[in-house]
């Protein structure tokens, strides 16, 4: 019975392949449920929209639910590599799941294109050939809300993130172009949700700015109990607890404040414009930037494919390393370790009738590459 | 360190603490009357914020989405008691285990498909927003004060709950003997029931309070979970007032650890380091504290069982 179920499988799998010459076969892994979950469907939805777009009958998409864990990551990366024969992999949000499953399938032959997470490991010494950033290397709107801090005269900022790599890399990256002093530097717990003793902490420090990296619902508590506590001190952060999925839920509290991102809804592109149309009207929301990277991680491969046969591995990562796409940020070109160069804006809180969204100030950092490039050699 | 950031930490401290003790007291009851590990109460917690949210968004008002809070995860206690707990009572603990664990997965992606997958938005209403000035010039987040109120009117609305009215009589004999309570007469079904729901009641109360000042999200409840299984773990199980006590324990011990370790660190450390390490030892300082009341009183501070 259970060779019957095989081979009717493999006779399905044969008859769905078989309908085209030679299929691309992407394996999606991202975060689908639990507290992360708003994420990995933004980057997937994103992804999806660009495919359904193109229209391309060579492309087929596998989607699959890391829940945010390292070790179902590298199982489905596992699976997908060896039983589903992808030739592209994509789509994890987290950089500890990302350094549990990328160096092993680009050790294997596969490429991986990566929407989100960009931990500095992969951008320096452990660079690979077949391994492309879409979104950005992780310290690099840090770096840029640092520089922000830096040309508005910022002295004494107070900065804080959680306990955990990219919560380093967050401080670091700040601290890279901020020059000023530190009222005070904390790391708190990862998913801690009260603030009352750094937001005491704060108050007594005297500081005259405040920086943090808290992603997720972390940002949302944050921001709500900083408002509450009726300090009144200027904030800046990365996008990452600004973003159209969570402003909804953080309301007035956000309003105003400062955050640095390489993409905006108001980023003035016709590429841009008609991605913001179509994401809305075909899933009701507005796009965030996970949704954007996602939306350029698609159209980065479907360049690629226009040009050379993925079967070709040396033509195929040449194609994608001229990312020859409309990106949504507009110009986009890849560094030397196949991370971005590219912009990076500062943005603020604003509200549009109901809903709460972000604007551009101006640029914080142009054409900006990321600190790591130099350690890579390949 | 100044004298006042000291008081304002202290508050602080109380305050996460009681806010644990709404939790506990329902996880307590539940385990020390009817003798269940209940790992779903983490998702009764986020049942009160989504129901709260839903409400207040709704309505406008706060205080409807706290009655909400209350109705919903009562309603959704007393549903479950009776159609999964009840089943359980008489198995032993892993296969309890096993099935509240279930019950989160079912909760969670239950609330995902209801509410969606991103947060939603429960604010502190107006008249409580803002901070207050303490005597000696302390400036407080009035709706945290007002939190640390209503936590100690709960505990003690529960301690009168239990040790003047007939129904408190039946929960203290039902944890002694509960064959014997049967035969006197008591219907011990439905006082399963209502203990559940109480319970499930007090974890929602707890999660539309936070949920003002926090995230309401999916999954919001496991980590206040693992929290308050520390405290009745402390408090010893089945005892309220142990669950008080152990609640601001932990409360304070993680608030005024997460400060003064990094503090004590800077002294032979270079600042940097010190607030990694620091922060690293202060997020095992709870269980350090459970260990230590472990190693004195197996039972925990008020345990009646060893």
């Amino acid at each position: 019975m259970k060779m019957v179920t095989l081979a009717a499988a493999a006779a399905l799998a044969i008859g769905i392949t078989g309908a085209h010459a030679e299929p691309v076969k992407v394996g999606m892994i991202t975060t689908l449920s639990g507290g992360g979950a708003g994420l990995g469907i933004d980057v997937r939805d994103g992804f999806l929209l660009a495919v359904k777009q193109a229209g391309s009958p060579d492309l087929e998409v596998i989607v699959e639910d890391d829940q945010r864990k390292p070790d179902i990551a590298v199982q489905l990366a596992d699976k997908m590599v060896q039983s589903e024969k992808v030739d592209v992999l994509t789509g994890i949000i987290w950089s500890n799941l990302a350094m549990a499953v990328v160096p092993s399938v680009t050790a294997q032959g596969k490429f991986y294109l990566s929407p989100n997470a960009g931990p500095s490991a992969l951008a320096g010494k452990g660079c690979h050939p077949n391994y492309f950033n879409v979104a950005w290397q992780n310290d690099n709107l840090h770096e840029a809300a640092g520089a922000y801090a830096k040309d508005t005269g910022y002295k004494n900022s107070f900065i804080l993130a959680p306990n955990y790599p990219a919560g380093k890399d967050a401080l670091t990256g700040y601290k890279r172009f901020y020059d000023g002093e530190l009222a005070g530097e904390l790391y708190t717990k990862l998913g801690q949700t009260d603030y009352a003793a750094e937001l005491a902490q704060i108050r007594a420090s005297g500081a005259d700015s405040v920086f943090f990296f808290l992603p997720g619902g972390m940002g949302i508590s944050f921001l709500k109990q900083y408002a509450d506590s009726g300090i009144d001190l200027p904030v800046v952060g990365p996008a990452f607890s600004f973003d159209q999925g969570i402003l909804q839920a953080v309301g007035d509290a956000a309003l105003g404040v400062k955050n640095t991102s390489q993409w905006n809804k108001d980023i003035d592109n016709p590429t841009n414009k008609a991605f913001v149309e179509a994401f809305q009207a075909e899933y009701g929301r507005l796009p965030s930037l996970y949704a954007s990277q996602g939306f350029d991680t698609a159209n980065l491969l479907l360049s690629a494919m226009a040009k050379a046969d993925v079967k070709d591995a040396d033509a195929f990562r040449a194609a994608l390393k001229e990312a020859d796409f409309a990106s949504t940020r507009g110009d986009f070109k890849f560094g030397p370790n196949h991370h971005p160069v590219q912009d990076i804006y500062v943005r603020e809180v604003i509200k549009e009738g109901d809903v709460f969204t972000n604007k551009i100030l101006a640029a914080a950092l142009t054409d900006h590459a990321d600190a790591y490039a130099g350690d890579c050699s390949m | 360190m100044s004298f006042l950031l000291l008081i304002e930490q202290v508050l602080n401290g109380l305050q996460f603490g009681i806010m644990l003790f709404l939790m506990a007291a329902g996880l307590t009851l539940i385990f020390g009357v009817m003798g269940l590990i209940n790992l779903a109460h983490g998702s009764l917690y986020m049942i009160g914020a989504f129901c709260a949210a839903a409400v207040a968004a709704a309505t406008g008002s706060f205080l409807l989405g706290l009655v909400a809070a209350l109705a919903g995860a009562a309603a959704a206690g007393a549903l479950v008691e009776l159609v999964v707990i009840r089943r359980l009572y008489d198995k032993d603990h892993l296969d309890q285990v096993l099935a509240t664990f279930a019950l989160i997965l079912i909760f969670s992606e239950g609330t995902r498909w209801v509410f969606g997958s991103f947060p939603l938005f429960l604010d502190v209403p107006d008249f409580l927003s803002g901070p207050v000035t303490l005597p000696g010039g302390i400036e407080y987040p009035l709706y945290r004060l007002t939190l640390i109120v209503i936590g100690l009117l709960v505990a003690l609305g529960l301690y009168m709950l239990i040790s003047r009215t007939r129904l408190g009589i039946q929960i203290r004999a039902g944890e002694n003997d509960r064959e014997m309570i049967a035969a006197l007469g008591i219907d011990i079904a439905r006082l399963y029931t209502i203990v559940f729901a109480l319970g499930a009641a007090l974890a929602g109360l707890a999660g539309a309070l936070v949920g003002a000042i926090q995230s309401v999200q999916v999954g919001m409840g496991e980590p206040v979970l693992i929290l308050a299984f520390v405290v009745i773990v402390i408090g010893g199980i089945g005892s309220i007032k142990g669950a008080l006590v152990g609640a601001v324990l932990v409360g304070l011990t993680d608030t005024l650890g997460g400060i003064f370790l990094p503090e004590a660190l800077k002294l032979f450390l270079d600042p940097s380091t010190a607030t990694s390490v620091g922060s690293s030892l202060a997020s095992m300082a709870i269980y350090i504290l459970m260990a230590a009341v472990l190693i004195l009183r197996p039972a925990g501070l008020f345990g009646a069982r060893a």
